[in-house]
């Protein structure tokens, strides 16, 4: 899509900098000139909230790190000490906290809307299955940082999580072990976690790097599915989705904040403020809700080692979606009974969610196995067979088409 | 540099493969140290030596935990109606089949030593709880006999058994 300006430096400065190191030039094409669909709608802001809440997460982990200790007798004590003594504590504390969970929201939705509108479809692919890998370093990061504190469910759900590896033929105790750096979750343990848990989160930004040049490649997906066939189909980046962007983003931390300074404590475990005994087990082990859905389906399953491979089946299975959706036709708009299948999906993921927090037993158990066999239904079954049997609504011809049906107004829709 | 193309392995193929060879078997020493090193360290393995525990002031009906190797170990002191209960059982139909017998020392039936984690994915089960009045994983519902052995839910094996030896009648040594 031509027609954009090209960066050109205005003073003799940035003309010296950029004949050796051109960065003005490439942020100027990447996030100022660069065509984004025409008729972005708000889902398509989460991107740029994800970024922020990387950002966020990076920053008050390092004040974080600077002020906790990653040892057993210590680690609950340093964490009240940051909630109590440390200037700001409680505030970095609760933004970090609260941060992970704003995160997985943004996370859902960015995924979520990606599922809806196609944007996982040829030539999408690597570009989705880096979300994919950024969702599972987000996930290992969390489940760290989560056992950092050193709390009950800090150290049972440490000990529920690495038993997963347990499950794996022949060499899980040995795994486990080395997991553990003991012969149980110990000082090793949590050592170790405080590593991964500082370093992982840089390895995220490596991979969102990837993530956005491979978006920069291929171009932005949009509401209709079809791609951008001339210069009415697109505006600039900048002023109209930085704008669009900063405007959601904005009310994305006035939720934020509402948790930080109004329910800090919502998103925990009330169990996390007793320091971790090896001894007693919580009567009721949760993990963080952003997890329920997937925790849901491993108590499903009445075989360890089908449940874990259950677990990391429903995760990966997303990596693969290119391939399980035959469809030529990517939005949803123009697909009514993918639509359907796609709202069945999401209650689906909400329902396993609740079931996910729910104690392992009657019903419960019984309500997981059947939304656990729509979970994979929809991948291995619905979407394979929608692609041969659908009869989707005409598409539009372009973009502009699709916002003004009798033709542009050329004078209006000038961007 | 001519580019010949020949069906022959020539001498530089070999040399290509030689040298890429020794690089990999150098990656792969260089790898174990640094993968090698999460395993548990001589402190912990020295840590882990074996303990013994007095067993006179466990009362009939009574379920101690000690901790061995950072590991909760139950000794429960099986009563009469505990050990008929885990014997009258039809062996073959348990999910994980070992007759009580084989769970416990001849001549010392009423005690029953485990290893107290859930073989699901490691909660503590509670003694005395579950449909068999033997322990109950509160996780995710696993229910164990007053053997240990797995009866409903998702676990997979028996609670098992660590090493451990009758030293006198009323002494055991764990390890």
């Amino acid at each position: 899509m031509s027609g954009h300006a090209t960066y050109q430096p205005q003073n003799a400065f940035m003309k010296w900098m950029e004949r050796r190191l051109p960065i003005a030039g490439l942020v100027y094409s990447s996030f100022v000139a660069y065509p984004t669909p025409r008729n972005l709608n708000y889902w398509w802001t989460f991107g740029g909230i994800l970024s922020f809440m990387l950002g966020a997460q990076i920053i008050t982990g390092i004040i974080l790190a600077m002020h906790y200790t990653p040892h057993v007798d210590l680690a609950f004590k340093s964490v009240e000490g940051i909630m109590r003594d440390v200037n700001y504590g409680w505030l970095i504390r609760y933004l970090h906290s609260n941060g992970a969970s704003m995160f997985f929201v943004a996370v859902y939705i960015h995924i979520a809307r990606g599922m809806y509108y196609g944007s996982y479809k040829e030539p999408r692919e690597v570009l989705w299955i880096l979300g994919v890998i950024i969702y599972l370093l987000m996930m290992a990061t969390g489940f760290m940082g989560y056992v950092l504190p050193w709390g009950q469910m800090s150290y049972w759900g440490a000990v529920v999580i690495t038993n997963l590896f347990g499950a794996i033929p022949v060499v899980g105790d040995s795994v486990v072990a080395w997991l553990w750096g003991g012969y149980s979750v110990g000082n090793p343990t949590l050592n170790r976690f405080f590593s991964l848990h500082y370093v992982l989160p840089f390895a995220i930004a490596g991979v969102v790097v990837l993530h956005i040049w491979a978006l920069h490649v291929v171009g932005q997906n949009n509401p209709t599915g079809i791609d951008p066939k001339s210069d009415k189909d697109t505006v600039a980046f900048t002023p109209y989705a930085t704008i669009k962007d900063g405007f959601v983003m904005v009310c994305f931390c006035l939720l934020y904040a509402w948790f930080v300074f109004y329910v800090p404590n919502y998103l925990g475990h009330a169990d996390n403020y007793i320091p971790a005994n090896p001894a007693v087990t919580p009567t009721h082990i949760v993990p963080e809700w952003y997890y329920l859905p997937f925790y849901a389906i491993l108590r499903a399953i009445p075989n360890k080692l089908l449940g874990v491979a259950a677990l990391g089946g429903s995760i990966v299975i997303l990596a693969f979606l290119p391939w399980l959706d035959t469809s030529k036709v990517r939005s949803a708009r123009y697909r009514p009974l993918y639509r359907q299948f796609f709202w069945m999906y999401i209650a689906t993921v909400i329902g396993l969610g609740y079931l996910g927090s729910q104690p392992p037993e009657g019903i419960y158990v019984i309500a997981a196995r059947i939304l656990t066999i729509y979970y994979f239904g929809f991948f291995i079954i619905v979407l394979p067979l929608l692609g041969m049997f659908e009869k989707t609504k005409p598409l539009p011809n372009s973009i502009s088409e699709s916002i003004f049906p009798a033709g542009a107004p050329a004078s209006k829709a000038k961007a | 540099m001519t580019s010949m193309s020949s069906a022959h392995a020539t001498r530089r193929d070999f040399l290509y493969i030689a040298t890429g060879a020794v690089a990999a078997v150098g990656a792969a020493a260089v790898a174990w140290p640094l993968i090698h090193q999460m395993n548990p360290d001589a402190s912990t393995i020295a840590a882990g030596a074996p303990i013994e525990i007095d067993l006179t002031p466990v009362a009939e009906g009574q379920v101690i935990k000690v901790f061995w190797r950072g590991k909760p170990i139950f000794i429960n002191h099986r009563s009469k109606k505990e050990i008929d209960a885990a014997r009258n059982v039809n062996v073959a139909s348990l999910p994980d089949p070992q007759a009580d017998a084989d769970r416990v020392k001849q001549g010392h039936e009423q005690w029953l030593v485990l290893i107290g984690i859930c073989t699901h994915l490691g909660c503590i089960p509670i003694a005395h709880q579950g449909e068999y009045d033997g322990f109950f994983c509160p996780c995710h519902g696993s229910v164990y006999d007053t053997s240990g052995r797995i009866r409903q839910g998702p676990a997979p094996a028996n609670l098992p058994l660590p090493p451990y030896a009758f030293v006198s009648d009323t002494k055991i040594k764990i390890g």
